[in-house]
This record gives C-alpha cells, structure tokens and sequence, in this order.
C-alpha cells in the first residue's frame, strides 16, 4: 500500500494557509497590543470587513449580492486593506482619546455591527447565503489538489513574510520605539514631544488593515464566505494565539498561530471521531472552554507566553557599541 | 408608529438597566469593563429554571401561576436564591481570576481576561443545556390595554415593579449608609479610601454581589418575557455598556438613564426599521455619545 502523498500534501499544505492566515490576523494584533497597547475585541469585524470587500471586488457581476466588479484578486487584497484600514481609524478617532476600556467596548459594537449588516444587508452582501464564486489564485489547477495547495500556500507564506519583515523593520525603527514607549510610560514619552494619539491611530489602522488582508487571503483560498465564519469565537482564538505564542513577538504571533490552529484542527477532528453527529454541537463548545482557560491559565501563570518580548534597540546603538569596543 | 413603542422600551430599558448598574459599578470601582458580566444574566437565568424545578418536584402546585401572573412561588423562590448563587459565581471568578491579576496591577488584561471568562461560561452553558431555548412557561398571556393603544402584561406590570424597587433599594444604599459611603470612596480614590481605614475587599466583595443579584434578576425578567438561552446575556452585553457610558461611568440613575434610552431606540428601531436592526441601536447611541459627550449624562470628568 503506497501512502496517499498527493492528499496528504493537499491536506498539509490547506492547514498551514489556514494556520498562516490566522497568522496574518495575529500579526495585526501583535502591532495594536502586543506593541501599542490598544485593546481590540472586534477583530472579527475587521476580517470580515477584509474579506467582504475583496469579495465584492473581485467576483463576477451577480444578482444576489451588490456589485460583483470582477477586479484581479491582488485589488481585493488592497481594497481589503484600505477599508478595514480606515475603518480602524475611525474606530481609533473616535475612542483613542478617552480610556483605554472604551476601545475595548467600541471594537466589540464593530464586529456586533458588521455581523448584523453582513446578516441583513442582503443586497449588499448576500446576507445568511454569504458570497461565493470569490476567484481563487491558481484556479486552473484546481483539478490537481496537491499543486493546488501548495501554490495557495506559497502565495500566503510570501504574503506573512513581506509582513513580517516589514513590522520587524517597523518595530525597530523610531516611529516603533515611540509606540513601546507610549505603552510603557505615556508621559515620558508625551515629554519628548510625541503626540500619542496619533501615533496609536496609525498602529491601530495599521494592525486593522493587516486583519483585512488575513479576511481577504482567506476568502480568496475557501472561494466562499458567509456571516457565521466571522463571530467572537474568532476574535477570541486570535487573542488565545497572541497571548499564548507571546505578546509584543511577532515569531511568537506566528508560532502561537500554528499552535491554536493546530489544536483547534486536531479537536475538531477528534470531536468528529468521537461523538455521535448529535452530540457534537455539545462537544465542540467544550473546545471553546479549553480554549479559554488556556488563555486565562497564560495570563495568570505565563504572561509573557511562549516567546515574550525581546528588547529591541536602535541598530544604531548596537553599532556604537561595536565600534566603541574596537576602539579600546 | 403607535405608542407601542414606548411600554415595550421601558420594559427592555428595565432589563438592560439591571444589567448595566453592575457594569457601571465594576467599571467605576474595580476599574475594568467586565465582559463576563452577560453571562452573570444568562447563569442566572438557567440556575432560576433549575432551583424551581427542584422546587417544583418537592412542592406540588409551586409552579401553579398566582393570580393573573404566568409564574407560580416555585420561580420566585427560586429567583431569590439564583440571585444568590449569580453573586457567588461573580465572587467565584474573582477569587480564580480578577483578584490575581488585580495584585499585578493590570487593568486591560483584566478585560481580556474577562473577555475569555465570558467565552467559556457561555461554552459551558452551551454543553449543559444545549443551543436550545427554553421557557419558564408555555402559556400565552394576554395582554391588557393601558392606555393610549399600548398593551402590557401582568407579568411585565409585576418585573417592571420590582425593577424599580430593586432600584430604589442599590440607590438607598449606595447613597444612605456606611456600605454605600465606602463604595463611593474607593471608587473616588482605593489607596486613599485604604488608608482612611475602608476595607477595600469587602467592597470589592459587595460590588461582586450587588452586580451579580441584578445581573441575575435581568436574565429572570428575559427569561420570563422572552426566552433562556446560552447567548442571551452576551447579546444583551453591548446594550448594558452603551447604557452605562450614555449614563455616566459610575452613576446608577445614570445607567438606569441610559438604559431607558437605549431600550426605547431599540423598540422604536423595531417598529421604523425592523426586528433585525434592533442591535445596531445601542452602538450607534454609542458611537454618538463617545463622539459628543464622552462623560456621559451623569458623569463627571476624570
């Protein structure tokens, strides 16, 4: 008996876009608390946003929902971006001013909200039926699943990678260390002259347009999205990610997204073993608890989760430091 | 538009209101927006079906309904001693939860804290009872005229009684004795409230207690106006923090205040708009009075 490569690769290669996109989402975060400190509980809503607008760009003209444009996919991305970008800022315009609960409730409306119109909406968005036909990269190698997979994988691992290294980049530039700095003593850095509300409006647009882009590299690698896929149980595993994998690291954003997807896959599917088809709406509600306490047990017991934060520097300072060790 | 609206506003108003003075006092005394609170309504609601149907298998005719009421003894009883146990729940969460994290001074992961207790309490509800709703009572009640073509039940004319006496009573309290001074003084200032002498865990303690109780007596009143269910406190959870910042973080007419308001936009969104825009009322008013007045009605600056 040969060992079914080409399936196992589909499957291998589906579950780590899937984990990786939840990466994409995490890193969003990792930039609004992990290193700004702003408290977002609506992270469903600014996927959902994402992957509705790529979608409505990019399928063919259709009657039951609006528009259909039929732009390139590369367009849903950015339109994607730049909704659940602005979005975010006029959530952040509105609430960054005042205490930082207020942000936290006011994310939460967003995603109540963006549920509600998703749902009702129906001839904008297709309502409970949600919207399919959202093209796929690489549709013409569908009928081969392996290749399939593994080019819709290469496509999101490039599209975490440019991210990555560009929050790196971004988090150890100035404008990143003033973000940490704001987190850590606001009137410290206030004293410096830096405006703090502007400086967490852009990390907070920022962090939201990533979570478009992961709404939208997901929509465009199912080919199909409705209202149910965006509720708080997915806001809640992003944040079981962020904190278990290690806030304010953006490795431990991805390794912590790997590791809940993971797991959330593998219950899912020891659920389905296990369970009669009845019982398994009972069952899977248990995942969600273990979830939770997982998340509560981190922040008693291991607030800096698996990775925790590492200071970063000027680079510049490290060259001083070099040069002023040749020099003795 | 008929009148209508306005009893059916002032009934969700008063379940919201419940709800939303232990959001307001949390917020104002312990310092974080607790979003485990909904599940505080929907646990007190399933723990009232379950203490009256042991009360209903021990004492025949507890669920007999009293007069022209849908509820018999057996779920007041019962309501009495959910309220109870909601409070030792909220106390409960904080020994295991909020208290640690209290020590280490970290107000916002408090609320992500909370928000992954809200999660798994509702999971939890979600495995005992199933997805299912379920009712108090299965019989219809008629409802009466009162006036000006608006209808109530009985049972609503007796919640919203109660509502307003539950009200008065935290009002007197927190106003008129010495619990009520000490609540007020560490929520003006702990550590100066500390050094005076106030024993800032025992009104930790009593906030738990007051804020569960009511949150429990609201889920009672959905649950025997509208229905039980494991989501019904999470959905009820944007209502009672936008009725608390409409009121003003920290005062109880204020969110009472809020309350009102919301539960009346809500029913007018129902009849202008339709059922299904009911929930985007309270994040509107919220957006609206965060972008006006972000003290609130009743609050002061801080």
């Amino acid at each position: 008996m040969t060992p079914d490569v080409a399936g196992l690769a589909a499957y291998a290669s589906f579950f780590l876009s899937i984990a990786l996109i939840n990466a994409l989402v995490c890193l969003g975060l990792n930039l609004q608390w992990g290193q700004t400190g702003l408290f977002n509980v609506g992270i469903a809503g600014f996927v959902a946003i994402g992957a509705y607008v790529s979608a409505l760009l990019t399928t063919p003209a259709s009657a039951a929902h609006w528009g259909g444009l039929a732009l390139p996919i590369a367009a849903g991305w950015i339109g994607a971006m730049a909704a659940a970008g602005a979005l975010s800022a006029f959530v952040g315009a509105v609430t960054l001013r005042l205490r930082a609960d207020y942000l936290a409730i006011t994310t939460f409306g967003v995603a109540v909200s963006v549920q509600l119109v998703a749902l009702n909406a129906q001839s904008l968005t297709g309502g409970a039926f949600g919207i399919g036909f959202i093209p796929r990269p690489f549709e013409s190698l569908a009928e081969r699943p392996a290749l399939f997979g593994l080019a819709n994988l290469a496509i999101i691992v490039a599209l975490v990678g440019v991210v990555y290294v560009g929050l790196e980049r971004l988090a150890r530039s100035p404008w990143g260390r003033v973000l940490r700095a704001l987190r850590e003593d606001e009137r410290a850095a206030r004293s410096l002259g830096k405006n703090p509300t502007r400086y967490r409006l852009q990390a907070f647009a920022l962090g939201g347009a990533l979570m478009g882009l992961g709404g939208a590299a997901h929509a465009h690698l199912i080919g199909f999205i409705a209202p149910e896929n965006y509720q708080s149980s997915l806001t809640f595993q992003i944040w079981a990610m962020l904190i278990v994998g290690g806030s304010g690291n953006n490795r431990g954003a991805i390794a912590g997204a790997v590791l809940i997807s993971a797991l959330w896959s593998a219950s899912g599917l020891a659920i389905g073993a296990l369970f009669a088809p009845e019982d398994q709406a009972r069952a899977a509600a248990l995942r969600i608890v273990a979830i939770g306490v997982l998340l509560a047990a981190t922040i008693v017991a291991r607030p800096r989760g698996l990775f925790g934060e590492r200071a970063t520097v000027s680079r510049h300072l490290d060259k001083a430091v070099e040069s002023a060790g040749t020099a003795e | 538009m008929t009148p209508q609206f306005l009893a059916d506003g002032l009934i969700a108003g008063a379940m919201i209101g419940l709800g939303a003075i232990g959001v307001t006092l949390n917020y104002s005394i312990l310092r974080f927006a607790n979003f485990a609170h909904g599940e505080f309504i929907s646990f007190g609601a399933y723990a009232t079906l379950l203490i009256a149907a042991a009360i209903g298998a021990a004492f025949a005719g507890s669920a007999e309904a009293i007069g022209p009421f849908s509820f018999g003894w057996g779920i007041a009883a019962a309501g009495l001693g959910a309220m109870t146990l909601t409070g030792a729940l909220a106390l409960a969460l904080d020994f295991l939860l909020f208290a640690r994290l209290r020590q280490k001074g970290a107000a916002i992961t408090t609320v992500m804290a909370s928000f992954g207790a809200s999660m798994a309490l509702r999971a939890l509800l979600e495995f005992a009872f199933t997805s299912r709703p379920v009712y108090f009572s299965r019989d219809l009640q008629i409802a009466m005229p009162i006036g000006f073509g608006m209808r109530v039940t009985a049972d609503q004319i007796a919640l919203l009684a109660l509502t307003a006496l539950l009200l008065a009573g935290v009002q007197a309290l927190l106003t008129r004795t010495q619990a009520g001074r000490a609540m007020r003084a560490v929520a003006e200032n702990p550590t100066l409230a500390r050094v005076a002498g106030v024993d800032v865990d025992g009104v930790i303690r009593a906030v738990w207690l007051i804020g569960g109780a009511l949150a429990c007596a609201s889920g009672i009143m959905l649950g025997l106006i509208v229905q039980i269910r494991p989501f019904m406190g999470f959905d009820l959870l944007l209502p009672l923090f936008a009725a608390a910042i409409l009121g003003g973080i920290g005062s109880v007419p204020g969110a009472i205040a809020g309350a009102l308001i919301v539960g009346v936009g809500e029913a007018a969104a129902v009849q202008i708009v339709g059922a299904e825009w009911r929930a985007a009322v309270a994040f509107l008013l919220l957006i609206g009075v965060l972008l006006v007045k972000p003290t609130g009605l009743f609050g002061r600056a801080d």
